[in-house]
């Protein structure tokens, strides 16, 4: 028995298929994973991500730790609400986790970190609070958090506030968010398209759930986040990126600050990853003719061999796509190894599908 | 509750065999292709190529992972359903009828005996939920 989020039995109502993910009961999809994906890309669709941990760093000293401790720098989050990506390293420049910063007030920063990493997450931003001294780090386990994506995501919510809500909401750009009531609401996602992530007390989550299923947003699984977080181009923690690879190797060198004299963790590492050179890359591929890129399958380039670290069909493009870790400086064509055959695969820019719109 | 038709022969690696004289017609069944979610690429054997029972002759994959399919019967394929290349959504939708795979023309009548009958097949995928 997994742990359950508050929207558990909505789930079961909708006769969703449940499997484990990090330990968690969650819906892998309601039907159809594929009919999910396309909901989102062309209308609005919703996921539970109540999973996902949620924390709040607060105090006089919640900035000088946020910017010794992430290696994007919340210095950039010039007004309330605003949002950034950033890494979190350890001392050799690996990834502990990605995550979203969210800047509530000049004290108080809400933090968003994947569910699979919780527990060494916490023990992580604990270890390194004691110089700290006005520092509180306070897990929010009392929130559930559903994600509406797509391009008529926030239209549709939108109906379900209030006239002065709306206009509030109305005027967030993208990466911002704003204090509605007792619902936290983040113009964010992970899947490419436009929409919401909106935390809310958990006795508020089902009703809230069925509220939105009734203004016309329909529940989709773990399994067309995925396909759409792909698509986008985005890293998934654990697959795509870890505590061994850094963020140069991972497609993530826009997400780091260090062109001042900021310290912060793992920067004297990535330092000397570039003066060494960067050895490989993270890159989007599409496979050129039939069959699906998989996790792990070996990639083979002039320079040496690579490995993908996502790959699955794309329901946009109708083809499979995949990132692959692969040697610096390969452009163009690679193979990869299906199966014992080699398939052609091109390197392309990413991302792969944004906003609706094809890239390739 | 999974569709298993009373009328078919099935492997315990979840393919399903239609007995027509000594021509066996193979698919997936119903179980198979619900716990598989939506497929997007078959990966079919030759016509015209040699399998024994039990071989590795297809690939089915769907968006989660790909699963190799098993010949429940050895002889010649004399037939493909080349339909699915474009449309493995069939096998999804109707994996009885139109997401049928391929066709045997079978060397050994006597391998029959060996697939599981509808109520045995029942039997093994309760013991898998």
């Amino acid at each position: 028995m997994g742990k359950k989020t508050p929207l558990y039995q909505s789930h079961l109502d909708a006769s969703a298929k449940m499997v484990d993910f990090a330990g968690w009961d969650m819906p892998i999809h309601y039907g159809s994973q594929i009919a999910e994906h396309e909901l989102v890309r062309a209308e609005a669709g919703m996921f539970d991500v109540s999973h996902m941990t949620v924390v709040d760093v607060s105090g006089d000293d919640a900035r000088t730790y946020l910017r010794f401790l992430l290696a994007n720098d919340i210095a950039k989050l010039k007004t309330q609400g605003k949002a950034l990506y950033s890494c979190m390293l350890n001392v050799s420049g690996g990834v502990v986790d990605d995550l979203i910063v969210y800047l509530l007030n000049e004290n108080f920063y809400r933090v968003v970190i994947n569910s699979a990493t919780r527990d060494k997450d916490i023990a992580w931003l604990n270890q390194h609070a004691f110089k700290y001294p006005n520092l509180s780090i306070t897990e929010r386990d009392d929130v559930a958090m559903i994600a509406i994506q797509g391009p008529n995501a926030c239209e549709k919510t939108l109906t379900l506030f209030g006239q002065a809500e709306q206009s509030q909401l109305q005027s967030l750009g993208r990466f911002e968010s704003a204090g509605v009531g007792d619902f936290f609401v983040g113009r964010t996602g992970y899947t490419g398209e436009d929409g919401f992530e909106i935390m809310m007390p958990i006795d508020r989550a089902p009703r809230y759930w069925q509220q939105l299923i009734e203004s016309g947003v329909k529940p989709c699984g773990l399994g067309a986040r995925d396909t759409l977080r792909l698509e986008a181009g985005m890293n998934l923690y654990g697959t795509d990126m870890d505590a061994t690879t850094s963020p140069l190797i991972s497609g993530l060198g826009w997400t780091l600050a260090m062109s001042d004299d900021r310290e912060f963790i793992g920067k004297q590492a990535l330092l000397e990853e570039k003066q060494q050179g960067i050895a490989q890359q993270l890159v989007g591929l599409v496979l050129k003719g039939k069959g699906v890129l998989r996790n792990h399958l070996k990639v083979v380039t002039d320079a040496g061999d690579g490995e993908i670290t996502s790959g699955s069909y794309s329901p946009t493009l109708r083809q499979s796509i995949a990132l692959a870790r692969i040697p610096a400086g390969v452009v163009g064509e690679v193979e990869v190894e299906i199966r014992n055959k080699l398939l052609k695969a091109e390197i392309v820019k990413l991302p792969f599908v944004r906003d609706g719109k094809a890239n390739i | 509750m999974s569709n298993v038709p009373s009328e078919l022969k099935f492997l315990s690696s979840h393919e399903w065999v239609l007995i027509e004289g000594d021509v066996a017609t193979v698919g997936v069944s119903d179980y198979a292709q619900e716990s598989l979610g939506d497929l997007v690429f078959v990966e079919l054997p030759e016509v015209g190529s040699v399998i024994a029972a039990g071989d590795s002759v297809a690939v089915i994959e769907s968006v989660k992972a790909a699963s190799d399919s098993y010949a429940p019967v050895s002889g010649e394929v004399i037939e493909v359903n080349s339909e699915l290349e474009d449309s493995p959504e069939r096998i999804n939708d109707d994996p009885y009828g139109d997401g049928w795979m391929y066709r045997v023309k079978m060397e050994d009548l006597d391998e029959v005996g060996e697939l599981l009958d509808a109520d045995a097949y029942i039997d093994k995928i309760a013991d898998e939920e």
